[in-house]
């Protein structure tokens, strides 16, 4: 067990050893200036220099990822329950859910300011709007993808509506609900740190996004790279915890959760 | 095209009937009729005087394949229909267990469907359809997918219960052989748009065992089948 961890770990540690070994020398040989591209060693000394803005700048931008993340679970589920409910809502309303995948949240970004105040309600909803759609597309697929002979089953057995939602549907879904969580955990991140950059605003714990954007503009390349760690820290681990959770969950469901991934 | 065309069919409560044919030529349509999941174009189905779409009274269905939910146990698949009947759940569970020990799956009750061969799966399927002591059971080709041994041990099983219980019971198949076994009566089918060809009663005895298969009359009653069915190719 131990043994087959180390395998599992040692080839992408290594890998990037020697890409950072490489950096470092690359740029100490080059001495290329620090405003461009600081050496690993300059971006690890204020990683821990800055530890504690960024551990706040940190948890002021998960909370706000998280809370997005939570509202997208939430009505995506929630959303995809009614468009399945109908074809003709479906038809209707499933285009629409497209465009909030597509529309830019950089560019609405100021309309979430006007609406709701500069702060992390807007960051919230910033990270709320890039995280719902694979959400609500997930969970649509896995109700639409319920066996149609146990549906059948159900209805010979005379269970109504809900009823097939709550002990067929949904469980059958459950699958699809977790892939889409997973790649909304990701984006939430994404949202929230994007969201800062336009609407967040400096209060006495700056998000990383507000980190990213002062470091940016005074030059301080270091302290952005060791922002975007941040942020990247963050997505993996809301990342980790919600593929964990849905292992758990559907160790029952398939027989995929169980095998190991290569 | 239609399915099913001058189709006139009556059966007796407690009957054991085989509805014979090629694949595709419409018994699977029939049977659904029956279980009120289709609508017919034309024409009307009673079951116990009700049309089949109105029905009350507690039917089994058993599918092609297995068709069980993948994240629950074989107790808790067992006794879905009772639990969409709103029995309450030590109950149902008691009843799932007893009709599991009738297909053989004592040992198996808290086993997941993945965890199973295909032969006990549909044995969970089975038991599934018989849990709710149903007036009617629909099978659908239900063992067509097993290899030889497994179907012919499940039609063994089938056969046992249908003894004990005399549940009214219609089998869609393609294999004479199991019609032949299975069955007092076969219904053989054309191909599509399928019409009645023949309604057999067969002369066997009310015994069904393995040695069956081996008998000069069980040879002599798949011949009429085979007969039979052989009308519909010309």
């Amino acid at each position: 067990m131990a043994e087959r961890l180390a395998a599992r770990i040692a080839p992408p540690l290594l890998a990037a050893v020697l890409v950072l070994l490489a950096w470092e020398g690359l740029v100490r040989a080059l001495s290329v200036p620090l405003y461009l591209l600081p050496p690993p060693s300059v971006i690890a000394a204020t990683v821990v220099d800055q530890g504690d803005v960024l551990l706040r700048g940190t948890r002021t931008t998960g909370f706000a990822a998280l809370a997005g993340f939570a509202l997208s679970a939430l009505f995506g589920t929630f959303g995809a329950v009614v468009l399945s409910a109908s074809r003709g809502l479906a038809r209707a309303l499933y285009p629409y859910t497209v465009v909030l995948q597509t529309v830019p949240i950089v560019a609405i970004a100021p309309l979430l300011v006007l609406w709701f105040g500069p702060g992390p309600r807007a960051v919230t909803v910033a990270a709320f709007i890039v995280s719902v759609f694979p959400v609500i597309a997930n969970a649509l697929t896995g109700l639409r993808s319920v066996d149609p002979a146990l549906r059948d089953l159900f209805r010979l057995y005379g269970a109504g509506r809900w009823r097939t939602l709550a002990t067929l549907s949904m469980p059958s879904a459950l699958p699809h609900v977790f892939t889409g969580l997973r790649v909304a955990a990701g984006l939430a991140v994404i949202g929230a740190v994007v969201g800062e950059m336009v609407a967040g605003y400096a209060e006495d714990a700056p998000g990383l996004g507000i980190l990213i954007m002062t470091a940016y503009k005074q030059l301080r390349t270091d302290l952005l790279f060791a922002s975007v760690l941040g942020s990247t820290a963050l997505g993996v681990a809301l990342f980790g915890v919600v593929g964990l959770l849905g292992d758990r969950v559907l160790r029952r469901w398939h027989a995929s959760a169980q095998s190991d991934p290569a | 095209m239609a399915a099913l065309v001058d189709l006139d069919l009556d059966v007796e409560p407690g009957e054991f009937v085989a509805l014979l044919g090629p694949s595709g030529c419409g018994k699977s349509t029939l049977l659904r009729l029956v279980a009120g999941l289709d609508t017919p174009t034309c024409g009307s189905v009673l079951v116990n005087g009700v049309p089949a779409l109105e029905r009350r009274a507690p039917v089994g269905f058993v599918f092609q394949d297995a068709h069980l939910m993948p994240w629950r146990t074989v107790l808790d698949n067992a006794a879905l229909p009772l639990e969409l009947a709103g029995v309450p759940r030590a109950e149902r569970r008691e009843a799932a267990r007893a009709v599991l020990v009738d297909v053989g799956l004592e040992d198996a009750t808290s086993r997941l469907p993945a965890e199973l061969s295909g032969g006990m799966r549909m044995r969970v399927s089975l038991a599934r359809a018989l849990v709710g002591r149903p007036r009617l059971l629909l099978l659908d080709e239900p063992f067509a997918a097993l290899d030889e041994l497994t179907r012919q041990r499940l039609d063994d099983h089938l056969r046992a219960l249908w003894d004990r219980e005399r549940t009214t019971t219609l089998f869609v198949t393609h294999s004479i052989v199991e019609a032949a076994y299975l069955a007092n009566r076969v219904i053989v089918f054309s191909p599509r748009p399928a019409r009645v060809l023949a309604d057999v009663v067969l002369d066997l005895p009310a015994a069904r065992t393995a040695a069956l298969r081996g008998e000069p009359g069980f040879a002599r009653e798949t011949r009429r089948l085979l007969t039979a069915l052989e009308q519909g190719d010309g």
